[in-house]
């Protein structure tokens, strides 16, 4: 690793560029809204209401609001990414052999687009009453 | 880096409960899809969360986000704030301080169905 690589905990340089100094500034500035938009969900999740009373119902009324969509979709994909490149540092510290970086780094980008691509559509596409996987892996199972 | 074993330990337990967290998120990620086989089947998974046992792994939860949140305040501090660096120490104690009492605060509730004897539906 270059010595003049930027650093994961050093703060960069005024005016300095790079995807190191990109991912310094969104650590931080992803991490302060995740305070808020984290603590806030756990609290409506666990204190204000009872963890095992959150029903479908409780989530259709919720999601009738758009405002609960846009939090769970904004909430979703900083928590992913955030934690994503957390996970990216962690490798990068550990992982040594160049091959084996590349392999980690592509499975750690498969595995961000296909999460947030199922939280997405999970919150995007809940509508009351509609079991959409239901009625697919039912016509799965009735295939002759 | 930052100086001292104070230092070492917040590091090593902002990582840790990173990872806890993230994996928490993409198994949460996966369980809501259940919301997309409809109301009968997502009631009877959600009864899991009734249990004892299930509501102490959300206390462990609960604990890695309230700590890794003001730790990762404290961090921010060190790095914007002139004098976080000279504070950092000071504001490790307060992170675990204040990472307890919201702790205690929040485990409260979530045990609160479990301290009054676990009748109805609120414990499996």
């Amino acid at each position: 690793m270059a010595a003049t690589r930027a650093s994961v905990y050093a703060k960069p340089a005024a005016g300095a560029t790079g995807f190191e100094t990109f991912s310094w500034y969104f650590f931080r500035i992803t991490g302060l809204l995740l305070i808020f938009l984290a603590i806030i969900h756990l609290v409506i999740m666990h204190v204000s209401n009872d963890v095992s009373t959150t029903s479908y119902q409780f989530v259709a009324n919720r999601y009738a609001n758009p405002f609960w969509r846009v939090y769970d979709l904004l909430l979703l994909t900083l928590a992913l990414l955030h934690g994503m490149n957390g996970l990216r540092v962690i490798v990068d510290d550990y992982v040594r052999g160049r091959g084996w970086r590349l392999a980690w780094m592509s499975f750690l980008g498969v595995v961000t687009a296909a999460f947030w691509l199922t939280g997405t559509l999970t919150i995007v596409s809940f509508h009351a009453g509609n079991a959409p996987l239901g009625t697919f892996f039912h016509a799965l199972l009735h295939l002759k | 880096m930052y100086r001292g074993q104070s230092g070492m330990w917040s590091w090593l337990l902002h990582r840790v409960t990173g990872v806890a967290i993230l994996l928490f998120l993409l198994v949460h990620i996966v369980d809501i899809t259940i919301l997309g086989f409809g109301p009968t089947v997502y009631n009877n998974a959600l009864t899991v969360f009734s249990y004892p046992f299930v509501r102490v792994v959300s206390l462990g939860l609960i604990a890695a986000v309230l700590y890794h949140s003001f730790n990762g305040l404290r961090i921010t501090l060190v790095d914007f704030w002139p004098k976080g660096a000279r504070y950092q120490q000071q504001m490790f104690y307060g992170v675990l301080a204040v990472t307890a009492i919201g702790f205690l605060a929040m485990g409260y509730f979530i045990m609160l169905p479990v301290f009054q004897g676990c009748h109805a539906h609120l414990c499996g």
